[in-house]
């Protein structure tokens, strides 16, 4: 029986999808508590299977050409994946709840949950996969779970966009990471990830070939985590449902690059060139991102580009070698970005879908307890001492300390715009007076909405204290406590703070404009006119080759003297099939007769 | 029971022909024989593997000319193919105005020849009933077509006419290359007179190379894939569905039944020619499609495109890559077929594919949106549909090829290309779902109406049929192990 947990945790949310497509499309209310049930079943069995330490889980077979090929369909069940487990499920039943409120009356919700469901189903493969082939099946199925629900509202034109650009942005992304799986397959002869650790001095004695296929693995992360440089996908995806946000774009799916990274830390660990890739590839996002957060004014965007920035340093931890430090940043961020999304979709909800912080103002007010979750959420956010982003992020400012000092100062920049832009969207949102109707007539959300609120503030509170986290994860043991460390996050966070209160207080329009900031560093711009001039380019040379040269060529050849084109132009001529069927009939059966029976 | 999957829609189009009620019989029969050809591959004895339900009719002693019937997993699955893409299209066609019976007719004659072809053991009859389709291909597009029908019907007639000639001049230097004493159309006692190796390797390089590029033709392979697009944008869809889904598997099915197993040494030697030429199909026919304004076109373009995965799986000759490609050959038939069968339904109501016009339409079509969804996912290869598990299969049995430690040779370029192709795949795909049914919809499609609610049965057969080999394709690969045992051809290009 526990060896089915796993299992049921696994397929009630499948079930769930299928339930609602097949029967209950139309009742949409039923849909709803159907999918929210599943995924309350999912946690039941999450929390037996943490507290309980199930090991064990049936294996089935998917693709079964032993000896040549073999995948299985096989768990992991080890501490990483369940406390991974009861997180996602944790997470994503506060979510699906609060959806309950703020997907009321919208009239795709059938459509919406089971989007949900299918992303839970898929989610919780990923975490549970033993192998890299089923790692890669729940990843593409995340990945079009994304694109559905980012493109929920599909007669918006922005919001059909943003799916197809997440969907195929990801798409680059698994395209290196299928080839990465091809390789490390080929080299060790599994895909098993146990199999694979214990075979890696098959791989560790071809370096160059290790560090192809561990970044190449890599690539995979940076797809779905949204690294740079596709990190372009993210911010676009904020045009879906605002808990969509909170639960794939903030708290899990993204994080599960990360996690593949720490799943299969004995391959990339293995290759210090690709570990050192990667420690760049995001502090580059961190700093980044956070300079592209200043600028913002969209509420959603920039929680979206500050969850780029945090992935940034969960990535650059991964590359410094501590797969611990990288997922304990991973539960905080979880609890208090999901937090903080909620947060803003509350406001969102009650602002009649305002999402420009600058036609807000004075919120404090009027949405108490929406803003008093939102502070728990900024200060853990900020590193706030105390709160939980202050440990997660503290220990991988020290293995950056430690290990690279250029990436520890780029990591102490990151944490000071993270205070300043965060200050920023505090001061300009809650305080100050209302700078539109919208938001001086705004009250506080349901309770369906802020009890989740309430619910995750509190890990996103104390998460960080070891008693606390300990109980989930190994924690990152700091061999030599460095005073420097901690003194140096505080300045950083002093300085944002302070310099943005002193910027934003009392402001109703921006006072500073960086268009370079603001315009994403034109990244976008630059990819399209780089898939314009390539692809689009090829494309239509091939397009008009296919259609004049080979094509016409053929006609050409068929009316010119070239072989047979006599008597089939005589046949066109004809134009008359009997005649044609005759033709073609006789010439059959005298070339049979004189090849085969002469 | 071979017999009667053959024969049942050849009755069933006689009988229409007489003055059965033509959709009713069509359908019964249709229905008939994919309950059949189900039965089929249930019944099929994996462990025992081989040719079974054979049965034979002798025609000629002296030509050893026999009808002879006979299906292992591949033909089973091509069959069942061949039936279920054969009910659903005839369930998908819409009134016909002019000559239904004849419409009827021709869709099941088309299916005939492409169902006695994979059930037929014996060359003659092999490549007899695929001409049998030819026929009806021109009808359907020459009668019932849009657009510019006749010069489509013409050229894809006399284009596969040629195929086909090439095709039966490689056949009969096969039949010739076996010594006086074992010549025989029946390709069991090729297979044996092959495999004491009968045939020179000259003569296997020069016939292999023969049948290449004439089962290339009718597979569309590239260059010679020029006919496809315009043939299934001017086809009624009905006709679409069958070719596309299934007629065009008679070549590659051709390739793995009688070019690979009696001419291993011609496949080794003409192995790096097939791997050009199918990236050909993968990434120049991919930018092709990617440029592509209008639906019909931009599918018709990804199905030759799609043929190129099937022929990596055919050039990785291993068992893996083999089995990959009778999965993909399976699965891209039903996801085609789905894709022709919804594009025909909104070509119907808007009377354009042209991709700028339309757009959201799931507002007023929600089920045809879903529907088109499910295709589009299945056929840009995501995991639960047939696609992935075969590309998967493709994927790793091509890449193995030759690998080792140094860098990428040949089959691992081939495959680094082809993972390429797949995010080329999404783009074009995806690009054609948003412009299609999401976006803000045009006044003039505001009272579309949606899919009718008897065309669910269908499309929840195919959906079903992709999702039961996706999820467990094992089911599959049981009757299908048997047909590829052993590496056919020399592994190393």
């Amino acid at each position: 029986m526990t060896s089915l947990l796993p299992w049921i945790a696994l397929l009630l949310p499948l079930a769930s999808m299928f339930v609602i497509l097949l029967a209950t499309r139309s009742l949409r209310t039923l849909s709803a508590f159907i999918s929210v049930a599943a995924v309350l079943g999912s946690f039941v069995c999450s929390c037996l299977i943490f507290f309980q330490q199930t090991s064990a889980a049936a294996a089935i077979c998917w693709i079964d050409l032993a000896p040549l090929f073999s995948v299985p369909l096989g768990l992991t069940l080890d501490p990483l994946s369940r406390s991974m487990l009861f997180m996602v499920t944790g997470v994503g039943a506060v979510i699906h709840i609060y959806s309950l409120g703020y997907m009321s009356a919208d009239a795709g919700k059938s459509r919406y949950f089971a989007g949900l469901s299918l992303f839970m189903f898929a989610m919780l493969g990923i975490v549970l996969a033993n192998n890299f082939v089923m790692m890669f099946i729940f990843w593409e199925l995340v990945g079009v779970s994304s694109y559905l629900l980012i493109g929920h509202w599909f007669e918006r034109p922005a919001a059909a966009e943003a799916a197809k650009k997440a969907f195929i942005t990801n798409r680059i992304g698994d395209f290196g990471f299928m080839l990465g799986i091809l390789m490390v397959w080929t080299g060790t002869g599994s895909l098993v990830f146990t199999e694979i650790a214990a075979g890696m001095a098959k791989l560790t004695a071809h370096p160059s070939y290790l560090t192809a296929a561990a970044l190449l693995v890599f690539c995979g992360a940076v797809g779905k985590s949204a690294q740079f440089p596709l990190h372009v996908w993210l911010p676009d995806a904020m045009e879906g449902p605002t808990p969509v946000s909170a639960l794939i774009h903030a708290a899990t799916m993204v994080a599960a690059g990360v996690y593949m990274l720490v799943r299969v830390g004995f391959l990339i660990d293995a290759s210090s060139g690709a570990l050192h890739v990667i420690a760049w590839i995001g502090t580059i996002t961190a700093v980044l991102a956070a300079l592209m957060a200043t600028q913002q004014n969209d509420i959603k965007r920039i929680l979206a580009y500050s969850t780029l920035s945090q992935l940034g340093y969960m990535v650059m931890a991964v590359g410094l070698a501590s797969g611990q430090a990288a997922m304990f940043h991973l539960f905080t961020h979880a609890a208090f970005k999901a937090l903080l999304f909620l947060g803003a979709g509350s406001i969102i909800y009650m602002l009649h879908h305002e999402q420009d912080i600058w036609r807000m103002g004075g919120l404090a007010k009027r949405l108490p307890i929406t803003f008093l979750t939102f502070l728990v959420g900024t200060l853990a956010l900020i590193g706030f001492p105390g709160f939980s982003g202050f440990f997660s992020k503290d220990a991988i400012l020290a293995l950056a300390y430690e290990r690279s000092l250029p990436i520890f100062a780029f990591a102490a920049f990151t944490a000071l715009l993270t205070a300043f832009y965060m200050t920023r969207l505090v001061v300009v949102a809650f305080f100050g007076d209302a700078r539109s109707p919208h938001a001086a007539r705004g009250a506080e959300s349901p309770i369906v909405m802020t009890l989740p609120l309430i619910l995750l503030s509190v890990p996103a509170a104390i998460g960080g204290f070891g008693f606390f986290a300990r109980n989930f994860l190994s924690l990152p043991n700091e061999t030599k406590p460095v005073v420097a460390v901690p003194v140096i996050a505080l300045l950083a966070l002093l300085i944002g703070v302070v310099s943005a209160l002193l910027l934003y207080r009392n402001r109703t329009t921006e006072p500073v404009e960086i268009e370079l900031f603001r315009n994403r560093f034109y990244f976008d711009e630059l990819y399209t006119a780089l898939i314009k001039s390539t692809q689009g380019l090829l494309a239509a040379i091939a397009a008009f080759i296919d259609r004049w040269i080979l094509d016409g060529a053929i006609v050409r050849g068929l009316s010119g003297g070239t072989w047979g084109s006599g008597f089939l132009l005589r046949l066109l001529q004809v134009g008359n099939l009997q005649a044609y069927g005759f033709l073609f009939g006789l010439g059959i059966i005298g070339l049979i007769y004189f090849t085969v029976f002469h | 029971m071979l017999l009667f999957i053959v024969f049942a829609p050849l009755v069933t189009a006689l009988l229409i022909l007489l003055g059965a009620p033509a959709r009713l019989t069509a359908l019964l029969g249709a229905a008939a024989t994919a309950v059949a050809a189900l039965a089929g591959l249930f019944l099929y004895d994996a462990a025992r593997g081989g040719f079974q339900f054979v049965s034979s009719f002798p025609i000629s002693e002296s030509w050893r000319l026999q009808f002879l019937l006979g299906a292992d997993g591949l033909s089973l699955l091509m069959l069942f193919l061949a039936a279920l893409v054969l009910l659903c299209a005839v369930w998908f066609t819409p009134p016909i105005e002019k000559s239904e019976r004849l419409f009827y007719a021709c869709l099941l004659f088309l299916a005939s020849g492409a169902i006695g072809a994979f059930a037929s053991l014996d060359l003659f009859f092999f490549y007899a009933f695929h001409e049998l389709a030819l026929i009806p291909t021109f009808l359907l597009i020459g009668i019932w077509g849009s657009g510019n029908r006749f010069a489509a019907a013409w050229k894809v007639t006399i284009y596969l006419g040629i195929g086909s000639f090439v095709l039966l001049l490689g056949l009969i230097l096969l039949y010739r290359s076996v010594p006086p004493e074992l010549r025989s159309f029946d390709l069991r006692a090729l297979q044996a007179a092959a495999a004491g190796g009968g045939i020179t390797l000259r003569a296997q390089s020069q016939i292999f190379f023969l049948l290449l590029i004439g089962f290339g033709v009718l597979i569309s392979l590239f260059p010679f894939h020029t006919w496809a697009p315009e043939a299934y944008a001017s086809a009624p869809a009905p006709a679409a569905m069958l070719h596309a889904g299934v007629l065009k598997k008679f070549g590659l099915y051709g390739l793995l039944r009688v070019a690979l197993p009696l001419l291993p040494d011609g496949a080794h030697h003409w192995n790096t020619l097939l791997i050009v030429l199918l990236l050909g199909n993968i990434i120049y026919v991919g930018l092709v499609t990617l440029a592509q304004k209008r639906l019909d076109w931009m599918l018709g373009y990804s199905s030759v495109m799609h043929m190129g995965y099937i022929f990596l799986g055919i050039a990785s000759a291993n068992v893996i890559g083999l089995n990959g490609a009778a999965v993909l050959m399976f699965a891209h038939g039903i996801s085609i077929a789905l894709l022709f069968a919804l594009a025909g339904e909104i070509r119907r109501r808007t009377g354009t594919l042209v991709l700028s016009d339309l757009g959201g339409l799931g507002k007023v079509m929600p089920f045809a949106g879903f529907a088109f969804g499910v295709a589009t996912f299945a056929a840009i290869g995501l995991p639960g549909f047939a696609n992935f598990a075969a590309e998967v299969m493709v994927f790793f049995g091509a890449f193995r090829v030759g690998a080792d430690w140094q860098g990428f040779h040949l089959l691992q370029t081939a495959t680094l290309l082809a993972l390429w192709g797949v995010v080329i795949s999404a783009v074009y795909m995806l690009r054609a779902y948003r412009s299609i049914f999401m976006g803000e919809i045009n006044d003039r499609w505001k009272n579309l109406p949606d899919l009718s609610r008897t065309l669910r049965l269908p499309i929840i057969l195919l959906v079903a049929a992709t999702l039961v080999v996706g999820f467990f394709p094992n089911t599959t690969l049981r009757v299908l192990r048997p047909t590829f045992p052993a590496p056919v051809a020399a592994a190393h290009p």
